[in-house]
């Protein structure tokens, strides 16, 4: 599904090299967790990934079932079946939420040359997965994410992977932030959306996430790289020991 | 002061291309004193502290500079508005295309026809407001207008009004320099709608005067009309009573120069006033909201919202003033004009003012310059938006924060569909 190859990248605007070599490869049906200290380059691997300016990569290549990313726009990633979940979803006043999502969903269907859904069909839709996700109505006529608390905008990103149905799924961080209760109810979407043959990475920071949403392949990523890779102990590893040990243990 | 020469040059050569029309007592004097009023002061010149960021010259020159008729198929705007039409092709009455000039709760006259009379109701409007609008700042293409104006509508409204009137002006001519002066006279506890669209003429010098009574209520909604090559200096002077509401909206959307001033002087407790506009330039475009807001009573609530988007070189203007009078308490007086930047070529120029003699009030104001805002855009994106439209979407929702001042949803639907035909024919 996703394949990424000696991926290294630096700034645009400083000459910082912040991925140095990053090798994955994420097959469809799976989720892989990347797990590693703060500044150690996993927003900047979703960025890239998603098209995000600022950032130039001087070697390497991601694939997303062949499709060469790194070649297209971001809106064109998107339809293709990529979808990022932000560390940081962005506020956006003057739009309103619903006609976001309409937007992006028929930008979408029109992009796959499918017709667009209408405003009967959509409504029905996504008063349904707003409320698996307990998002009323108010957040719905809301301005994108604006005056949404912190576990609101996490559970409008996964309002929008669920109407979106993206078959690459990247999420950063989505449980910081979190309550218990939200951390639930975001693991359940999540989960509903496991297997179709949908592919995960879900970075965090933490391991409690992944008690809800239980990984297949776990990365450690450090300064550009990953460091280390194994199954979901390697999480449980991490929890009990931070991150020192194995850092130390691949230097 | 004496005037420079050259100011006075100019304006003698504006007015030798002019001649005042035939008037009955009440209105020849009128334009008499309007005629000496802009003597006195002398028409804008470039170094005018009050035109330092918008040219004067083409809008004072004795003949209209040529401005091509821009054809198109789009609906007229307020299309299926029911409404009664008041038609002007370049300034001249169009009897054919218009509606008759009655309606519930309303007298409504040409100044043409009742010109010649000697006494008029609207003696006591007509250049009245205009004259007291010209302190503290000079506002002389004003006071020329009141003297030399062709005709215009002039409407006193009773009781209740059935259906919002509408002016509608026509450009069919290249080189038509128009001159029209309207008169509102909204009584005790009425209330009108007024809309106003199309460009007019090639040039246009417009001039309304609005006396809104106390508890009564004036709601103005316009579109400027998309001949690229027009150009336009109006002037709005309002005067409101006690708990009276005056709102303004304007939509100006392309031509070459547009200065729309609007002095708003409230006069009794607890009125309302609220001006608000959106504009979009492209090219040749220069956009100028000049707008004066007196508090001269106590409780009154003053709005000023203005957005523009600017791209491939226009310019965008705004001055804008709340003066808060000694005794003028609890005034509660709001401004903010932003502008929207699509490229590096465009600029806006700003000089938002507060002068306040009371203690008592609450005013803030408040002005923005800067372009599309990279991180709303790339979540967009990252939907799978494409560039373009995330950008319109976003230039909407910023101009959305004026087009809100619109108080009814039909007109402001109709205003909305407006700025979105506007992008959706530029975005690639
Ligand atoms: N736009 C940027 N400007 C400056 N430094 C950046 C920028 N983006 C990322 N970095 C730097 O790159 C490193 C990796 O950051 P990031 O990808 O956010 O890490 P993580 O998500 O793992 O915490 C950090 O040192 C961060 O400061
Ligand atoms: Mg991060």
């Amino acid at each position: 599904m996703l394949e990424i190859k000696g991926l290294n990248v630096k700034l645009e605007e400083e000459d910082k090299q912040i991925l140095k070599g990053v090798d994955l490869s994420v097959e469809a049906g799976t989720v892989h967790a990347i797990m590693g200290p703060n500044g150690s380059g996993k927003s900047t691997l979703s960025y890239v990934l998603s098209g995000r300016d600022g950032y130039v990569v001087t070697e390497g290549s991601a694939t997303l079932e062949g499709h060469d990313l790194l070649d297209l726009e971001p809106e064109e990633r998107a339809a293709i079946g990529l979808f990022l979940a932000f560390q940081y979803p962005v506020e956006i006043p003057g739009v309103g939420n619903m006609t976001f999502l309409r937007t992006a969903v028929n930008a979408q269907r029109k992009a796959r040359g499918l017709e667009e859904m209408n405003a009967t069909e959509f409504l029905k839709l996504i008063r349904q997965k707003a409320k698996e996700l307990q998002i009323d109505a108010d957040m719905l006529k809301r301005p994108v994410n604006v005056g949404f608390s912190g576990g609101e905008k996490k559970r409008n990103e996964i309002l929008q992977m669920a109407m979106l149905e993206p078959k690459m799924c990247i999420l950063d961080e989505t449980d910081s932030g979190l309550d218990v209760d939200a951390m639930k109810l975001v693991a359940d979407g999540v989960n509903a959306l496991r297997g179709a043959g949908r592919g995960f990475l879900v970075i965090t920071h933490y391991q409690r996430l992944l008690n809800h949403i239980q990984p297949d392949v776990v990365h450690i990523m450090s300064d550009g790289r990953i460091v280390k890779s194994g199954g979901p102990e390697l999480a449980l590893e991490v929890e009990e020991n931070g991150y020192g040990d194995i850092l130390s243990e691949v230097a | 002061m004496a005037l420079a020469q050259p100011k006075i040059t100019a304006t003698e050569e504006r007015l030798s291309a002019l001649r005042l029309p035939e008037s009955g007592v009440w209105l020849a004097r009128a334009r008499g004193a309007a005629q000496d009023r802009v003597r006195t002061m002398g028409l804008p010149a470039a170094r005018d502290e009050y035109w330092k960021f918008t040219p004067p010259g083409t809008l004072v020159q004795p003949e209209a500079p040529q401005a091509a008729v821009f054809r198109h198929d789009e609906a007229p705007v307020f299309d299926g508005i029911e409404r009664l039409k008041i038609v002007f092709v370049d300034g001249v009455f169009d009897a054919a295309a218009s509606d008759p000039l009655e309606g519930e709760g309303l007298q409504i006259e040409r100044l043409a026809d009742v010109a010649a009379q000697d006494i008029h109701w609207a003696r006591d409007l007509y250049g009245v407001l205009e004259t007291r609008g010209q302190t503290p700042v000079d506002r002389p293409l004003a006071a020329l207008n009141t003297a030399y104006a062709s005709d215009g509508i002039l409407i006193r409204v009773t009781g209740h009004v059935s259906k919002p009137v509408s002016l509608i002006y026509h450009h069919e001519s290249t080189s038509s320099d128009a001159i029209l002066h309207h008169v509102m006279k909204v009584e005790e506890g009425a209330s009108l709608t007024l809309l106003e669209n199309g460009p007019a003429a090639a040039r246009f010098n417009k001039v309304m005067e609005v006396d809104v009574a106390d508890s009564a209520a004036f709601h103005h909604v316009r579109a400027q009309g998309r001949d690229h090559e027009r150009r336009a200096a109006t002037h709005i002077f309002a005067r409101l009573g006690r708990e009276s509401t005056f709102k303004s909206f304007t939509l100006t959307v392309n031509g070459k120069m547009t200065r729309n001033e609007c002095v708003i002087e409230l006069t009794g407790d607890d009125a309302v006033a609220h001006v608000a506009g959106a504009a979009l330039g492209d090219g040749d475009f220069h956009g100028d909201d000049t707008v004066f807001v007196t508090h001269d009573a106590v409780n009154c609530e003053s709005r000023q919202v203005f957005k523009k988007v600017l791209r491939n070189g226009a310019t965008g203007v705004f001055q804008g003033k709340i003066l808060v009078k000694p005794g003028a308490q609890q005034t509660d007086g709001y401004q903010i004009s932003q502008s929207l930047l699509l490229d590096g070529d465009s600029q806006f120029l700003a000089k938002p003012e507060l002068e306040i003699y009371a203690d008592d009030v609450a005013c803030s104001h408040g002005s923005t310059s800067g372009a599309i805002d990279e991180d709303a855009l790339f979540y967009l994106r990252a939907r799978g938006i494409p560039g373009n439209v995330a950008t319109d979407l976003l230039t909407l929702a910023f101009l959305a924060q004026a087009v809100d001042e619109i108080e009814d949803e039909t007109l402001r639907t109709e205003m909305a569909a407006r700025l979105e035909g506007w992008l959706s024919r530029r975005s690639g």
